[in-house]
């Protein structure tokens, strides 16, 4: 027999810490005393989110949000709430709102995201398309191929404002209609799956969550533009994700929705999938084009622009996962609706993978305009066991770090750029104390210089010259003249390289120099690393006070670097020290430390 | 199946959400949704699955579909399982294991009683549902 | 064509639509600094010093790439641009080795010019200089990928401008080269030896095997009798290496130099081209009266020869026999010669002076290159590597008096000379062929329809009523477009689209060939082409047949063209090689 109501209690560190636990007893023991244990359950659950206004408790079926909570009030939610069938008004979350089951959806403030890419992700199995259907799925397909004409499309993606969502932030309505307006019989239609930054996955799950959304998107804008040919370009690296395509495919072209004379329109568009090879640089549009043709991928020059002479020198349109995801709901809901969220810069939202020292990292969808701290403190739960917060990295390899005193920028294209970084295709790393800032550019750049296809010359011999000066820094025989090379050597690249991954690669270097530079100067001034994060830079030793002469970590060492006699204080050869940290891990005394 | 026509479309599409409506699911009226996006099966969502499988089995349960979904967002807590029982909540479970799966098929299904310390909350509303503001 | 009015510096120039900033600003008399950037070649945009700025713009482009865009006033040098432009010289310097001193580009080399006019004066970053052992496989191009800057054009131009694919961008980032495939060196790769690579190359990466020393040893040689004898586009070429215009004609001082340099005799090879169009005119006539196979295709390209064995050896009854004229006047020297002036074959080095890096390879082909019972031609050294002999020896070639060829195998007519211009052969061919048809002579024997630089060129050319249908191709990658037509007209039964189809590997014929001084553009193309039709206009006599020399080696020595003593010296055979070894 079910229980006819349940209470939540938020069981999140910040409430725990309000005593959640104390609330979570009490309401159990007001209810065993009230007669009502087999009426109402009483559980706790895990972080809502709503930290600053803890401790919360909600209560089903009505949703209703309590907020503040106190140990005392336990009786009183029992007594009113669930005996008497009243709500609390005192400790309601809205208070104005004197409606008597306070809507949960209403509250924007505790739910922080909103997701529009992501909108069937975890609601729909994504290998069955009658779920997808039933969720408005192909409703705007429907509209684009009976309603509406080319121009109204645009006119559509123009009110709405969408911006390319891969890290350019172009207009989409612009590129569709560049596309639109070339005569051509032959056009194509592309999307960039080839998600390649470090840490980056909101394309791979919306591809695996949602399939469908995409193959409607580029069907509409085959109609729209005039193109009867889609390509998915998506790495071999995401398995899953191509047989969710492939699935979505299959059940797609069985109903009709996809191939010849769709929903009897007379209307042809199929789709087929390319999968990338291992090459970060296929990402960018032309190289991606190059690869799609079967050529070695390596970017070309623009002008001429894909929109006008892409595959095969025909118009193509290309767009990231994420645009294309927007598009059936711009065109289902109205692209009004769409210009509404977000902020005069960016409209619509932006999915942000955050990852790094964080509590709670995933997926984040948040309306543009969101700010950094929001999305750090209040969605990520802020930084993971304790440790202070130093810096969010943004854009991946493209993009620059973000300290704490611009933590209040609304995340807009424009905004980010103007404090040297950039909303990329949407990686958000948080760094906390013990990560080292010229580590963290020296992994960047480690990475773009690998995948750099080796074409221009600015980005394959400024690329490796600049990792070779930073690997010189991080092994302490680093010299002030070489942040001036730096600095040149990455402007020169930011000018005069050929595509955006030559141009960008400086950022991590040059963004951390800017906000960083007491980092840099302790790493070629003082020979130290401050995070004890560069192996070269750090030392191990022994406190002989603490050391108990067990020959525990002697024994260890693989390089034999710890001399001294049983009982004795034993001492460490840092000439010989490979810094491993096996002596550190062994002790048991705490006598071993790192500088 | 055959291809269908704009009518036929229309006409499915009011059918699934009919049936959502009345919580039928291939003649079933409860679910087990596991969120099985990669960030899920990294967590181990398909032994949940499996566990989930052989425990309806064993305890000879008929009327719970398990199906699978994509990431709900609450990566840090996969794997992530939904739970749909008519008369309870629409539940989500975060940080499922095999063990905690069994406990999902005792108490929350036959026993009716929530999990305690495993409920986690989708963090955005449901755009879908409501045409969002 | 639309014109668009911009501005450079400041300048005003109206240039066509479509036209690149680079092109525009050279209108303009501005010089845009470039290194990956070829007139033949397709912009790739790599090395990024043409970057430039617009009036009123923030962007950078690239002046190579970007058309010019009506009203717009472009910035092609400021402290920024400069600052980013040294930089990149610098960084490129840095991973060069500093080898100018030994290096075969000395004073010839586009990076040391790039150098010295950017004015570097130190070189600030760490030198990160790859050893790269060099690929010394092939008989012809040596390439040394230590000092590759990989600008891509060897690349661009052994696929888009030969089609030949044998070398490609391998590996990616710091570890990109420009190899053949999976590993394998230049004889193994599909490469025809044109050299093509060599003449694109800005630096001392790609370029011709060295046989100078060879030469001057055997000069040097008591024992031997050294022959030298040039084909017909040395002599618009030579002239360059010493400060003379493009394409002057020099053979007069070329003759003077080669006796000052040792030689014993010098003839030439303009012979062997008239003695060529003997044989393969009278092969085109056999073919069109005895219903041979049609079209014929010429063979005196070595390059050609060797793709069309690997790419299209189903032509192999079509190649015409007949030898190059280098390979004709070898076994002539070795034989006729020799016999005429009681001179020892075996003692006899032919040393070949070719504008073409395929002619060392060609020279060991197979056993049909050593017909007079020794090694036919024993050297072939390029136009550069003459003009290197020439300089080493302290000759003052500017001023050099004039001399003749030494006789019988000296003797040329116009016919002869127009070998080096694409076109040329196909012309030559014509004037005789008529002769040979009709008994007539060729009324007006400058055939317009078959000269000019474009890659394919068709025309039909009326010889007393049968209407000769010819093609002419220039650069590789243009033969498939021609062969394609003639594949097709065969699986259909029809009648072949050509009868006469002549084909030269490098862009606008030998006078662009692989071991030219580097130039490798249409100005200079035009120039040495016109240098030829010059010498043919001034020669006497200008068609093959009235050659009087050539006519005399048959009475004494052949017989007749395709006789059985031709064929056993001058005819070769032909077979399918494998695209990779």
């Amino acid at each position: 027999m079910a229980f006819r109501n349940y209470i939540l209690v938020c069981g999140g560190t910040a409430c725990e810490s309000s005593r959640s636990k104390e609330i979570y007893e009490n309401l159990k023991a007001e209810a065993k005393k009230q007669g009502v244990e087999d009426v109402v359950q009483v559980v706790q659950t895990g972080c809502f989110g709503f930290c600053e206004q803890g401790p919360i408790v909600k209560i089903l079926p009505e949703d209703s949000f309590y907020v503040k909570v106190q140990p005392s009030d336990a009786a009183e939610l029992i007594a009113e709430h669930i005996i008497k069938g009243r709500e609390v008004k005192r400790l309601l979350y809205d208070k104005d709102k004197a409606s008597k089951h306070a809507q949960v959806e209403d509250i924007k403030f505790y739910q922080k995201q909103f997701r529009i890419v992501l909108r069937n992700c975890g609601f729909i199995d994504p290998e069955n398309i009658n779920e997808y259907i039933a969720r408005d799925g192909y409703a705007a397909l429907e509209r684009a191929l009976f309603d509406m004409t080319p121009d109204d499309i645009i006119a559509e993606l123009k009110t709405a404002g969408l911006r390319g969502r891969g890290g350019a932030g172009f207009p989409t309505w612009m590129k569709w209609n560049f596309s639109k307006n070339v005569e051509s019989e032959i056009k194509y239609v592309v999307c960039n799956a080839d998600e390649g930054d470090p840490g980056a996955y909101m394309d791979r799950s919306t591809l695996e969550g949602d399939p469908h959304s995409i193959l409607e998107a580029m069907t509409i804008c085959g109609k729209c533009i005039g193109a009867h040919k889609g390509f998915i370009y998506i790495r071999a690296e995401y398995p899953l994700a191509i047989h969710r395509l492939e699935v979505a495919m299959k059940q797609s072209r069985e109903l009709g929705l996809l191939g010849h004379d769709i929903l009897g329109s007379g209307f042809d568009f199929d789709i087929e999938i390319r999968l990338g090879a291992g090459a970060f640089v296929c990402g960018e549009e032309t190289a991606l084009l190059q690869s799609v043709m079967g050529r070695r991928g390596m970017p070309v020059p623009r002008p001429p622009f894909p929109a006008v002479k892409g595959l095969w020198d025909q118009p193509t349109v290309i767009n990231n996962v994420e645009t294309w995801a927007n598009i059936p709901v711009i065109i289902h809901k109205g692209g009004e609706w769409f210009s509404k969220i977000g902020d005069a810069d960016s409209h619509g939202t932006k999915v942000f993978a955050l990852t790094g020292k964080i509590c709670n990292s995933g997926l984040v969808e948040v309306p543009m305009g969101t700010t950094l701290r929001e999305i750090v403190f209040d969605i990520g739960g802020g930084i993971a066991h304790g440790k202070k917060f130093k810096a969010v990295q943004t854009g991946g390899p493209s993009g620059g770090v973000i300290t704490t005193e611009n933590l209040d920028t609304p995340i807009d294209f424009g905004s980010l750029i103007k404090i040297g970084s950039m909303m990329g295709s949407g990686g958000m790393i948080v760094m906390d104390e013990d990560d080292c800032m010229v580590d963290v550019a020296k992994f960047y750049l480690n990475f773009t210089v690998d995948e750099s296809c080796g074409k221009c010359m600015p980005c394959r011999i400024g690329g490796k010259t600049m990792l070779g000066i930073l690997e010189k820094i991080t092994a302490g025989n680093g010299t002030m003249h070489d942040l001036d090379q730096l600095t040149e050597i990455g402007e020169t690249m930011k000018k005069s390289a050929l595509c955006a991954l030559g141009q960008t690669s400086p950022n991590p270097v040059l963004s951390t120099m800017r906000f960083f530079r007491d980092e840099y100067l302790a790493h070629i001034v003082d020979k130290k690393c401050p995070a004890g994060k560069c192996k070269k830079l750090v030392t191990y030793s022994i406190d002989p006070a603490k050391c108990k002469g067990c020959t525990a970590c002697a024994r260890r060492c693989p390089v034999e670097a710890i001399s001294g006699t049983i009982k004795q204080p034993h001492k460490i050869d840092t000439s010989k020290c490979i810094k491993c940290g096996e002596c550190l891990k062994t002790c048991k005394f705490g006598a071993v430390s790192v500088h | 199946m055959a291809k269908i026509t704009l009518e036929e479309l229309r006409k499915l599409r009011q059918k699934k959400q009919d049936d959502l409506q009345k919580r039928d699911i291939a003649g079933k009226d409860c679910q087990i949704i596991v969120g099985m996006g990669t960030c899920g099966i990294a967590a181990g969502a398909k032994v949940v699955l499996d566990a989930f499988l052989k425990e309806l089995d064993a305890e000879k349960i008929e009327n719970v579909a398990v199906t699978q979904t994509g990431c709900m967002g609450l990566c840090y807590v996969e794997p992530t399982v939904e739970v749909v029982v008519p008369g309870m909540p629409d539940t989500i479970y975060g940080r499922v294991d095999a063990d905690v799966a069994r406990k999902i098929v005792k108490d929350h299904i036959v026993g009716k009683k929530l999990i305690t310390d495993h409920i986690y909350d989708r963090p955005s509303v449901d755009i879908m549902k409501n045409g969002g503001k | 064509m639309s014109i668009v009015h911009v501005k450079i510096n400041g300048i005003p120039v109206e240039v066509e639509a479509g036209t690149s900033v680079l092109d525009a600003a050279k209108a303009a008399g501005v010089k845009i600094p470039t290194l990956c950037h070829h007139e033949d070649l397709k912009a790739t945009a790599a090395c990024g010093l043409c970057i430039v700025k617009m009036e009123g713009s923030p962007k950078i482009q690239r002046a190579c790439a970007s058309p010019v865009q009506e009203g717009a006033s472009y910035i092609t040098d400021d402290p920024e641009l400069f600052k980013a432009r040294k930089t990149v010289i610098e960084l490129i310097l840095s991973t060069h080795p500093a080898q100018c001193l030994t290096c075969i580009r000395n004073q010839n080399c586009e990076l040391q010019t790039l150098a010295a006019e950017f004015g570097i004066r130190e070189q600030p970053f760490e030198p990160r200089v790859k050893r790269i052992p060099k690929d010394e496989s092939s008989p012809a191009i040596i390439t040394d990928p230590s000092k590759c800057i990989k600008c891509g054009r060897c690349v661009e131009v052994c696929q888009d401008l030969e089609g030949v694919y044998a070398l490609e961008y391998i590996g990616r980032g710091d570890n990109t080269q420009m190899v053949p495939a999976c590993g394998l060196n230049l004889d193994q790769s599909p490469c025809v030896k044109c050299g093509q690579c060599a003449a694109h190359c800005p630096v001392g990466a790609i370029y011709e095997r060295d046989d100078t020393e060879k030469v001057r040893n055997a000069i040097f040689d008591p024992d031997k009798v050294v022959i030298a004898a040039m084909a017909p586009s040395v002599r618009v070429a030579i002239g360059e290496g010493f400060g003379l215009p493009e394409g002057t004609v020099t053979t007069g001082k070329i003759y003077t130099a080669l006796r000052q340099l040792g030689f014993d005799k010098v003839f030439d090879t303009n012979f062997g081209a008239d003695l060529t169009i003997m044989e393969e005119g009278s092969e085109l006539v056999h073919r069109l009266t005895h219903n041979g196979v049609l079209p014929q295709l010429t063979s005196c390209c070595p390059a050609w020869t060797d793709y069309m064995e690997k790419y299209y050896p189903d032509m192999i009854p079509n190649f015409s026999t007949a030898k190059s004229p280098m390979q004709m006047q070898g076994p002539i020297t070795k034989t006729f010669w020799a016999q005429k002036t009681g001179t020892d074959p075996a003692k006899i080095v032919n040393v070949a002076i070719m504008p073409c890096t395929a002619k060392k390879f060609e020279i060991g082909r197979d056993d049909n290159m050593s017909s007079s019972g020794y090694k036919d031609n024993d050297i072939v050294i390029t136009s550069r590597e003459l003009i290197r002999m020439i300089k080493l020896k302290g000759i003052d070639f500017a001023n050099l008096p004039e001399s003749e060829a030494d006789s019988p195998i000296g003797e040329y007519t116009g016919a002869g000379t127009i070998f080096g211009c694409t076109g040329g052969v196909m012309e030559a061919a014509l004037r005789t062929a008529y002769f040979e048809v009709t008994g007539k002579e060729l009324a007006n024997i400058e055939v317009d329809s078959v000269r000019g630089l474009e890659g394919v060129k068709k025309a039909t050319v009326d010889i007393n009523g049968l209407k000769l249908r010819v093609a002419v191709v220039s650069g590789l990658v243009n033969v498939k477009n021609v062969l394609e037509e003639v594949r097709q007209a065969r699986a259909e039964g029809k009648e072949p689209p050509y009868h006469f189809i002549e084909v030269m590997a490098c862009k606008g014929g030998c006078i662009s060939g692989g071991g030219q001084p580097y130039a490798s553009n249409t100005k200079n193309r035009i120039a040495r082409s016109e240098g030829l039709y010059e010498d043919d206009e001034h020669c006497k006599i200008r068609c093959s047949h009235q050659n009087p020399s050539i006519q005399k080696l048959y009475k004494e020595f052949l017989g007749a063209p395709l006789s059985e003593k031709s064929e056993e010296l001058l005819h070769t055979t032909y077979q399918q090689r494998p695209i990779y070894k």
